[in-house]
């Protein structure tokens, strides 16, 4: 088994929600991440998943720092980034990049290519001393599959799957060793998806890179990740290997989720058994007592009220499910390829 | 139904017997471009497709491939300018839509061809509660009071599944969530009740679980309706499940059309083929995704010959020099690729 690279450990992220202007009152807390315990392993890629509002994105600022938890920790190699600052942050920050979602207003307008690229350069020298900055944004150019004369070009003169190229060429810059991607591919064409989803592929091998991927699309996900952990309502509701999770999952809500994807074959349109869930996600701000799914369960019973259902490993689970029912069921799309 | 209508008025029997020699809706050799200040982008480039009573035909595209265009022209909701129409037409019941004076097409749309959006939050005006854009219609369109068009409107959100139907009538569209937003806009649309549905991406913008909610409440309200629908969308895993025929367009065109599962199963057009072997599928784990080459072309500026040919991975001297027409191989598919009998006989 390889190291952890990264480990969380009961991360909470609460936001408060204010009433008036001058007599400032806390009125409750949107509970956006709620005690959420995971590790990355080197070289890994973990795929988060979840429906909007269930917390992924937030997970993601505060794997980087970007938002400083409530409670928990997130250790990077020992190290608690959550408490670092300063010139501790900023050495650590090399590390741990991000690829964000919109390539469009994730980059500068009024900024070329090379300074997008270069710019990490700025804040980290020691990687590239001044005269060789624009070779080295070069090289990323073509790591990454674009031209490296377009390095004077802006944004606008790129389409959306370039854009995205050149975001994760920033990424890339300083030779981290954990990318986070959040949503990187869900803004672009299913071809253009593709290509980029090959792309960072490439690059995991190329510089054994660990990724956390964080997607809404279930299928791109399973395609990308060793391990996946299903989120809802700012808690994971289930964790493990990509054939666990997609073969044999035993979460209520995965499998609800799963069976909703539609897959791309006519012919398996009447077999499958999709588990419709009525209505929608509840409020993070007052999130159902006991096990926060109950609400959209078909197995709920009065236990699922009262207690909240701990990740761990059960009898009808070989792998941790935060289901007090956790059981297999037959319901993922047919598997003949 | 009377005999005051002309024939090729009559609406096509839900029953199937008796169906008039006219299609519900046709759209003809349609040309569309947009005039901007950097130049003429063609965004429709001779798009053919009908949709009968109770089908439904998915319109599959990549962005910029003119598939909203095309829907946006045949409700006659193209901004002009910068969009033109240069040729084509749109019949509904054999009439031509483009020719018509601006009161007969206001007629037609709402109660013969309605739409719905992508982004329902748009779609809907903030400033007036979701109750009250329904019960508009039946007030201006049906001419009844404000108390009979509330109750018609209540039937409507109760229709679409919207729970507390009553209490909801006086909410504002921030108050929806995503999925009732959409449903919202589904009983608008369907008020009138249209022959024709065109559902602009309707899923898009939602959840699985919602999506799965809200396909399904599409395909019943179409089958109880026999509505004709078209459906365009990016989503091939979507078309899947609920298509009849498929219209796949690229660069302005219909590249090819058949029915779902000669679709899927074999492709008779390389764009296609790319597409679907492009997709990551949740039931199979792949190794490399194979995907097609390069960008879709400028619009301003498409290539001559086959517009796919720069991306075409079967791509010959010929498919620089001539450009593929729409043709029909087989039964009910056409291809328009130089070497379509070649790719449907392939094993």
């Amino acid at each position: 088994m390889t190291e952890n690279i990264l480990e969380v450990r009961d991360l909470v992220k609460h936001y408060p929600v204010t009433r008036g202007v001058v007599f400032k009152k806390t009125i409750g807390h949107v509970k956006a991440v709620d005690g959420v315990s995971l590790e990355l392993r080197a070289g890994e890629t973990l795929g988060v998943v979840g429906e909007s509002g269930c917390g992924k994105s937030t997970l993601a600022r505060v794997l980087m720092n970007l938002e400083r938890p409530t409670a928990g920790s997130v250790n990077y190699k020992g190290q608690d980034i959550s408490k670092l600052s300063g010139g501790a942050l900023r050495r650590l920050r090399r590390q741990i990049q991000l690829v964000m979602q919109d390539p469009y207003t994730s980059l500068n307008p009024r900024m070329t290519v090379g300074d997008l690229i270069g710019e990490p350069f700025e804040i980290h020298p020691e990687v590239a001393p001044k005269g060789s900055r624009r070779e080295k944004v070069k090289e990323l150019l073509d790591l990454v599959g674009l031209n490296p004369e377009h390095i004077n070009r802006y944004p606008h003169q790129f389409s959306g799957g370039q854009r995205q190229r050149i975001g994760i060429a920033r990424a890339l810059a300083l030779r981290p060793e954990i990318i986070v991607c959040d949503e990187p591919v869900s803004a672009l064409d299913v071809s253009i998806q593709a290509q980029v989803m090959n792309l960072l592929e490439k690059l995991q091998a190329e510089f054994g890179l660990s990724y956390v991927f964080i997607a809404h699309d279930l299928s791109v996900v399973r395609h990308l990740s060793d391990r996946v952990a299903v989120m809802y309502l700012g808690k994971i509701v289930e964790i493990g290997t990509e054939d666990e999770i997609y073969e044999r999952p035993t979460h209520p809500y995965t499998q609800a989720l799963l069976s909703a994807v539609p897959v791309p074959d006519p012919t398996l349109r009447d077999q499958k058994a999709i588990i419709r869930l009525t209505g929608d996600v509840p409020s993070p701000i007052s999130p159902p007592s006991g096990c926060r799914f109950r609400t959209r369960c078909w197995k709920a019973q009065d236990v699922c009220a009262e207690q909240v259902p701990l990740l761990e490993i059960r009898s009808g689970s070989d792998h941790p499910s935060a289901c007090h029912f956790a059981e297999k069921r037959e319901i993922v799309a047919s598997h003949e390829a | 139904m009377s005999d005051i209508l002309v024939s090729e008025q009559s609406k096509p029997g839900a029953d199937g017997s008796g169906r008039p020699s006219g299609r519900l809706l046709e759209v003809e050799d349609l040309r569309v471009e947009f005039r901007t200040r950097d130049g003429v982008a063609k965004v429709i480039n001779g798009v053919t497709y009908h949709v009968d009573a109770g089908e439904t035909l998915a319109v599959l595209g990549e962005s910029g491939s003119g598939k909203s265009v095309t829907a946006q022209t045949v409700m006659g909701i193209l901004d002009t300018p910068p969009g033109f129409v240069t040729g084509g037409q749109v019949r509904f019941h054999g009439k031509d839509m483009l020719t018509m004076s601006a009161e007969e097409r206001r007629r037609i749309r709402g109660e013969g061809i309605a739409m719905i959006f992508q982004d329902a939050l748009s779609a809907l005006n903030p400033v007036f509660t979701v109750g009250f854009q329904i019960a508009e219609q039946f007030r201006i369109r049906r001419g009844l009071s404000r108390a009979d068009a509330k109750k018609r409107a209540i039937e409507m959100l109760d229709q679409v599944k919207i729970p507390n139907a009553k209490g909801r009538f006086s909410n504002y569209p921030h108050q929806f969530s995503g999925g009732m937003r959409q449903r919202a806009m589904i009983a608008m649309s369907l008020a009138l009740d249209p022959e024709v549905l065109i559902a602009d991406e309707p899923t898009t913008a939602l959840d699985v679980t919602v999506q799965a909610q809200i396909m399904d409440l599409l395909a019943e309200l179409q089958r109880e309706r026999q509505m004709g629908l078209i459906l365009i969308t990016h989503d091939l895993g979507v078309v899947a499940d609920v298509a009849d025929r498929i219209a796949v367009m690229y660069a302005g065109r219909i590249v090819e059309e058949a029915n779902v599962y000669d679709l899927y199963a074999k492709p008779a057009h390389p764009y296609t083929m790319g597409l679907i072997d492009s997709i990551p599928r949740m039931d199979e784990r792949g190794q490399q995704l194979r995907t097609i080459k390069g960008l879709p072309p400028n619009l301003m500026n498409i290539p001559p010959g086959c517009p796919f040919n720069p991306r075409c991975p079967m791509a010959q001297p010929v498919c620089q020099e001539k450009l593929p027409p729409l043709l029909q191989i087989g039964a009910d598919r056409a291809s328009a690729c130089h070497f379509a009998e070649d790719l449907v006989n392939r094993d």
